[in-house]
C-alpha cells in the first residue's frame, strides 16, 4: 500500500463543554437522582466531556415535560406547524454538518468519511423527508384522520448515534407525538448537541427531551406507566427483555434489533463489483451495523477467485484515526464491544475455521480490530450464528441457488440480505425466497428516509423509514 | 312406519386437512355434543402442519388464494341452514359470508395499497412489498362463534399466512363446522387448523412455541392470561396482537390493520444503469 500523508479533518469546529446535563423540558438541568459518567474517545481513550446519568426522578420529569408538551402545545398544533418545525431543524443539522459529523466520529470512532458523506446526510434527509407527511397524515394510508400515540421512549444504539436518533425523533414528531429519548451510554455527544438544535430552532419546550445514561435509565424510561409508545433499537436479548415489559400494557411496540445477514455471490456476478460490496457489506461503520453482511455466501465455483480478489482489496483498507479523511474502518467503539469481538473470533479459531488479516499496523491506545475474514466456516460455528457486531467476515459455501436460500435463512435474525449475479430473473426468484426486510441486490448497505427499514424474525417487528414508518407512531 | 334415528356426527379437530381426535383420547361436553378436549401435543403438531403448508400456500398466486377464499364464501354460504341449527343467528352467518367474500377480494389488492416504489435519492430500483409472517396462532373469540371465528381467520390466511386456532370453548361447533366448509373448498390442508379445547391449555403452548411466527390474542378475556402469553410470545419476538375490548363492534368494516398486523414488509434495492 501506497503512504499518503494525513489528512485530518480539524476538531476545532467542535466546541466540547466539560460537562453536559440532562436536557428536560427545553433545558439543561443537573439529574435529581443520577450520577454521571465519562464519554471517551474510541480511538484514543480520551475523556471528551461528563455527562449526567438519568436516575428514576430524572425519568419522571422528562415523561411529564413530554406529557405537558403533547397536551398542551404539540397535540393541538397543526400539522402545518409542526412540519415548519421539523424543516428547521433539518436545515439547521444541514448548517452545522461538518460540527455534528466531527464530534459523530471523536465519540463514536468511525471514520470522519462516513460520518460526514454518510451519517449527517441521511440525518438531515431523514427530518426533511417527515417534515413533509406532518401536514399530509391524512393521505398516508391509514384513514382519514390518524392520530398520534402520545409520549414515545425511545431508546437508541451507539453505531450510528445521530442517524438512530433521526430515524426515531423525526417520524415520531411528525405525527404528532413529544419523545423521550436515551442515546447510547458510550456516545451520547451528538445527541446533546441536538439538544442545543432543538433550542436554536424554538421547537416548544418538552416536545423533545434528551436523558443521556445506562441500561438502568432506559429500563426506568420504557417501563415508565406514562408512556404510550416504546421504539428500541439494539441487541435482540435487549428487544426480548423489552417485549416482556410492555406485555399487559397499551403500550405500542416498535424493534429494531439484531442481523446475520447473509451475502451472496453467484458465480456469474462481476466479481470486482461484488467484492466491493462484501467489504462495504462488513467493513463499513467497523461492522458496527445490525445489517452487516456477515455471512459471506459465495458459489464454489468462484470461491478461490472471490477470495483472493477480497484479500486483495481488504489489503488496502486503511485503518486508523478517525478523523483522517483516508481512512476506511475507525475505530471500535468501546473496550466492551473489543472484547465481545475478541471471545466470538476466537471461538472461531477454536472451533476450526480459519482466520486471516491483512498486515495491519494498529494504533498503540484506543480501541482497534483488524478487518478479519473466516473460512472453513459451517453453519453450525459461533461465527455463523452470532452477531459479532465487529469488521469479522466469515465465509460460507454453496452450490444451488436452493442451497443458497436454504443456508441464508437458516438463523433466526431476519434484517437483510445481499445477492450478487448478473441474472435478473435469479434475483427476483431468491429475493421472493430469502426471509429478511431489506435485501440489496447488486449492492449493499444502502439507505434512505423514504425505504422502509426493519427485520423479519427476531430483528424485530415494525419498519423504520418511508410511510410505513409513520405507521409506529399513530394510533393505527 | 317408526320415526328414522338420526345419524349424529362426531366433533373433532382439524390438522393438516385432517379430522383427528385429540392424541390425548379426551373428549368434554359442551353444546350438547362430545368435542376433542386438544392437548399440548396436539397445538404442537398443528404448529407442524401449519408450518409445512406455508410454502405453498405464501408461494401461490394472489389471484390463487382470493379464488379459494371465494370459494369458502361460496360453501358457507351452501351451509347456512347447517349453522342456523347449531344456533348461530342467520344474520350472523350472512355477515360471516359476506366477510370472507370481502376478505377474498383483499388478495390480489392489498400489495398495492400497503407496499409501493420508495423514491430514493439516487439511481436505484426500490420497493416495498408486504410478505406474510408465516405461521399464526390465534386464540379466537368466545362469541359471536362463528363471525368472531372468520374475522379472525380471513384476514390472517388471505395474505398467505396458516393459522393454528384455538376455538371458542364454549361454543366450537362452529368452528368445526366451518372446518369442514374449509375442508371442501380446495384450501391446502394445513392452511387453518382449528383446535377446540380448553384455551388455558393450548394458547400457553402456540405462545411459547418457537415455530410460530405471530399470535392473535383478540378472543383472551383474562387479562392475566393476556399479559402471561404476550410474555411467552416475547421469547422469539412474535408478532402479537392483543386483546379486543369487549365491546368491540365485530359487525363493523375491519379495515386493513388486521391483516397488516400479520404481514412483514420486504424492501428490494437494486442499481440502475446501464
Amino acid at each position: 500500500m501506497f503512504e499518503y500523508a494525513p489528512a485530518p479533518e480539524s476538531r476545532s469546529v467542535v466546541d466540547l463543554k466539560p460537562s453536559y446535563g440532562l436536557f428536560i423540558d427545553g433545558k439543561f438541568v443537573d439529574p435529581t437522582d443520577g450520577g454521571s459518567f465519562k464519554s471517551i474517545n474510541p480511538a484514543s481513550e480520551e475523556v471528551l466531556a461528563e455527562v449526567a446519568e438519568a436516575g428514576a426522578q430524572d425519568v419522571e420529569r422528562a415523561v411529564r415535560a413530554a406529557r405537558k408538551a403533547y397536551d398542551k402545545v404539540w397535540g393541538p398544533m397543526p400539522g402545518r406547524d409542526r412540519a415548519k418545525y421539523l424543516y428547521r431543524i433539518a436545515r439547521l443539522i444541514q448548517e452545522r454538518s461538518r460540527e455534528l459529523a466531527v464530534l459523530e466520529s471523536l465519540d463514536n470512532g468511525k471514520p470522519i468519511r462516513e460520518s460526514r458523506d454518510v451519517d449527517l446526510p441521511l440525518v438531515a434527509a431523514h427530518f426533511f423527508y417527515y417534515a413533509g407527511w406532518a401536514d399530509k397524515l391524512p393521505h398516508a394510508g391509514f384513514g382519514a384522520n390518524p392520530r398520534p400515540i402520545g409520549v414515545a421512549a425511545q431508546v437508541i444504539p451507539w453505531n450510528f448515534p445521530l442517524l438512530m436518533l433521526a430515524w426515531k425523533i423525526a417520524p415520531a414528531l411528525a405525527a404528532g407525538n413529544t419523545v423521550v429519548l436515551k442515546p447510547a451510554e458510550t456516545t451520547p455527544l451528538t445527541a446533546l448537541l441536538f439538544a442545543e438544535i432543538c433550542q436554536q430552532a424554538e421547537l416548544p419546550a418538552g416536545v423533545v427531551n434528551i436523558l443521556t445514561g445506562a441500561g438502568d435509565t432506559g429500563r426506568a424510561l420504557v417501563e415508565h406507566p406514562g408512556v404510550d409508545k416504546v421504539a428500541f433499537t439494539g441487541s435482540t436479548d435487549v428487544g426480548r427483555a423489552i417485549a416482556r415489559s410492555v406485555a399487559g400494557t397499551s403500550k405500542k411496540l416498535t424493534l429494531e434489533l439484531g442481523g446475520k445477514a447473509a451475502n451472496i455471490v453467484f458465480d456469474d456476478a462481476p466479481i470486482d463489483q461484488a467484492v466491493e460490496g462484501i467489504v462495504n457489506g462488513i467493513f463499513f461503520n467497523q461492522g458496527h451495523v445490525c445489517c452487516a453482511g456477515s455471512r459471506l455466501l459465495v458459489q464454489e465455483n468462484v470461491a478461490d477467485r472471490v477470495l483472493e480478489s477480497l484479500k486483495r482489496r481488504m489489503a488496502q483498507l486503511r485503518v486508523g484515526d478517525p478523523l483522517d479523511k483516508n481512512t476506511d474502518v475507525g475505530a471500535i467503539n468501546s473496550a466492551a464491544q473489543l472484547e465481545r469481538i475478541r471471545e466470538l473470533s476466537d471461538a472461531g479459531s477454536a472451533e476450526g475455521a480459519e482466520r486471516w488479516s491483512p498486515p495491519c499496523d494498529l494504533p498503540d491506545r484506543g480501541f482497534w480490530f483488524a478487518p478479519t475474514i473466516f473460512t472453513g466456516v459451517t453453519q453450525a460455528h459461533r461465527i455463523a450464528r452470532e452477531e459479532i457486531f465487529g469488521p469479522v467476515l466469515s465465509v460460507l459455501t454453496f452450490r444451488t441457488p436452493a442451497e443458497a436460500v436454504e443456508k441464508a435463512n437458516n438463523t433466526p435474525y431476519g434484517l437483510s440480505a445481499g445477492i450478487w449475479t448478473d441474472k435478473g430473473s435469479r434475483i427476483l426468484w431468491m429475493a421472493d425466497r430469502l426471509r429478511a426486510g431489506v435485501v440489496w441486490a447488486n449492492t449493499f448497505n444502502k439507505f434512505d428516509p423514504t425505504s422502509p427499514f426493519g427485520g423479519y424474525k427476531e430483528s424485530g417487528y415494525g419498519r423504520e423509514g418511508g410511510r410505513h414508518g409513520l405507521e409506529g407512531y399513530l394510533n393505527v | 312406519m317408526s320415526e328414522r334415528v338420526a345419524v349424529r356426527k362426531t366433533y373433532k379437530l382439524f390438522i393438516g386437512g385432517k379430522f383427528p381426535r385429540s392424541e390425548s383420547g379426551r373428549s368434554y361436553l359442551v353444546q350438547s355434543s362430545n368435542v376433542s378436549l386438544a392437548s399440548r401435543k396436539d397445538a404442537r403438531d398443528a404448529v407442524v402442519a401449519a408450518r409445512a403448508a406455508v410454502k405453498g400456500w405464501a408461494g401461490a398466486t394472489a389471484y390463487n388464494r382470493g379464488q379459494i377464499l371465494y370459494r369458502a364464501a361460496e360453501m358457507l354460504e351452501g351451509r347456512r341452514e347447517q349453522f342456523v341449527a347449531l344456533g348461530i343467528p342467520g344474520d350472523e352467518v350472512d355477515a360471516a359470508v359476506d366477510r370472507w367474500v370481502w376478505y377474498a377480494g383483499w388478495a390480489d389488492k392489498l400489495a398495492q395499497v400497503y407496499g409501493g416504489a420508495n423514491p430514493v435519492a439516487g439511481p436505484y430500483f426500490n420497493i416495498s412489498a408486504p410478505e406474510p409472517t408465516g405461521v399464526v396462532a390465534v386464540v379466537a373469540p368466545e362469541r359471536p362463534a362463528l363471525l368472531g371465528l372468520v374475522s379472525v381467520i380471513a384476514p390472517a390466511i388471505v395474505t398467505g399466512n396458516t393459522v393454528v386456532v384455538a376455538a371458542s370453548a364454549t361454543e366450537p361447533l362452529a368452528a368445526v363446522t366451518l372446518a369442514e366448509v374449509l375442508a371442501t373448498s380446495d384450501l391446502p390442508g394445513g392452511v387453518v387448523n382449528i383446535l377446540t379445547g380448553a384455551i388455558t391449555e393450548t394458547a400457553p403452548t402456540l405462545a411459547a412455541h418457537m415455530d410460530v411466527n405471530a399470535i392473535d390474542l383478540t378472543g383472551v378475556t383474562d387479562a392475566a392470561l393476556a399479559t402471561d402469553l404476550e410474555v411467552k410470545a416475547a421469547e422469539n419476538l412474535k408478532r402479537v396482537l392483543r386483546p379486543a375490548p369487549a365491546d368491540h363492534d365485530w359487525t363493523a368494516d375491519p379495515g386493513v390493520a388486521p391483516m397488516t398486523a400479520l404481514l412483514e414488509t420486504k424492501t428490494v434495492w437494486h442499481p440502475k444503469g446501464v
